[in-house]
């Protein structure tokens, strides 16, 4: 009977546990959007922010694109030309680019290099009571270091997303037409014919937007949220990498469920 | 640390590569020239049968894109398709025009093809093309073959 009291108390305190770090990240959330307007007064924040997260970002995005579309011109021609229609490789390459893989590789990328940096910058910040100190002087940590960067990576992540994709279409063009030997004309009028600039391109936007969001919420949560010891900051970065892949991925399927049907 | 303006610099940058790849998606990888902001009107055409035809498939005549498909439906009443084409108001056409249901090459996808008739009054949003063609719905040709050709074979014994 005790062992059983036992189990159920422990289920019982995962669960209130679970809640109160929903609403937790739902109110910092608020918080961060009420205390925006302040950190915006002092922009030169933000824009070091978007230094770190978007500029330092772009070597890692431009390299990965650029080997996604090589690869995707490679596998795609493979399969294409059998049925004797590589003029589409174009297509083929942009439409999987602009839509899915542009948003979602990028956003994972910047998940792990951008999203796990800031996480340990906050954490490692709350652990050695600078974030506490600040507070003491009357500055709000909130808007002074959190915003900044939660605004930071919004802002970064779909440009980023947006180089990630032209670049990727460059790689396959690469591949496609001057080393495989695709005709350029039929690669491209076939590529501006099939892809259309709301129903995909934007819609491929939206997606970025909406993951920089979700990435950049959950870095500075994770380290907002943390222990204050050096277990937990670790504890805190390996939590950011984990669960802004699994929202990119469960958001991305949400997303093309309600954007691409029919 | 690095001084104020070169941080500026590097992120300025960073934010015209940005819309430089936005501009490059938009203009050279999307047709933004295709349809975008052009006027429409619609007309709708009643057909048979509309094969795979699918919703947002083009529509052209003698080649050139002139529209879009906006809706297929089903009318009840004469168990027929409805769909309704959205046509790029810089193009009109006669009353009498003949809407198609065609395939670009063997396995393509499916789209609307229409010929102009003779009639001097032109179709306007709303109206309803009368004269139409089904699809070629391949198995129905298959069949067809197969059938002509048994009903061939005791000829010959």
């Amino acid at each position: 009977m005790n062992w059983l009291a036992d189990r159920l108390r422990r289920i019982g305190a995962m669960t209130v546990d679970g809640v109160w770090r929903v609403g937790f990240a739902a109110r910092f959330f608020l918080m961060v959007l009420v205390y925006s307007g302040q950190s915006f007064r002092r922009l030169h924040l933000t824009i070091r922010e978007i230094y770190f997260s978007g500029v330092q970002s772009l070597l890692i995005i431009l390299v990965s694109g650029l080997f996604v579309g090589l690869v995707l011109g490679l596998q795609g021609y493979e399969t294409l030309q059998r049925y004797g229609s590589s003029d589409a490789l174009g297509v083929l390459v942009a439409l999987s680019l602009t839509r899915e893989l542009g948003p979602v590789v990028a956003g994972l990328l910047f998940a792990s290099r951008a999203g796990s940096a800031v996480t340990a910058e906050i954490g490692l910040m709350k652990t050695t009571e600078q974030l506490k100190a600040m507070d003491m002087m009357a500055v709000n940590p909130i808007a002074r270091v959190v915003a900044p960067r939660f605004w930071g990576g919004v802002l970064s992540m779909p440009l980023l997303a947006a180089m990630f994709s032209a670049m990727g279409i460059f790689g396959g063009w690469l591949i496609g037409v001057v080393f495989i030997g695709v005709d350029d004309g039929a690669f491209w009028s076939q590529m501006q014919a099939a892809v259309d600039w709301r129903y995909d391109i934007l819609n491929g936007v939206i997606k970025s937007i909406v993951f920089g969001i979700a990435v950049s919420l959950i870095a500075v949560f994770e380290g907002y949220d943390c222990q204050p010891t050096a277990e937990g900051v670790s504890r805190a970065i390996t939590r950011t990498v984990v669960s802004s892949a699994l929202a990119i991925l469960a958001l991305d399927f949400v997303l093309t469920s309600f954007m691409f049907r029919g | 640390m690095m001084s104020r303006t070169t941080l500026d610099l590097w992120v300025g940058f960073f934010v015209v590569l940005g819309f430089a790849a936005l501009v490059f998606l938009a203009m050279k990888v999307g047709s933004f020239t295709g349809l975008n902001g052009a006027t429409l009107y619609s007309v709708e055409a009643p057909f048979d049968n509309i094969g795979g035809l699918k919703v947002r498939a083009p529509v052209k005549s003698a080649g050139v894109l002139v529209g879009r498909v906006a809706d297929i439906r089903f009318d009840a009443e004469r168990y027929r398709a409805v769909v309704r084409l959205d046509l790029d108001s810089r193009y009109e056409f006669p009353r009498d025009t003949i809407a198609s249901i065609l395939t670009s090459g063997l396995l393509g996808e499916q789209y609307v093809g229409i010929e102009a008739g003779a009639d001097a009054e032109v179709l306007k949003a709303g109206d309803m093309i009368q004269i139409t063609q089904s699809a070629v719905v391949l198995e129905r040709l298959i069949g067809q073959f197969m059938f002509n050709k048994a009903a061939e074979t005791p000829a010959q014994q």
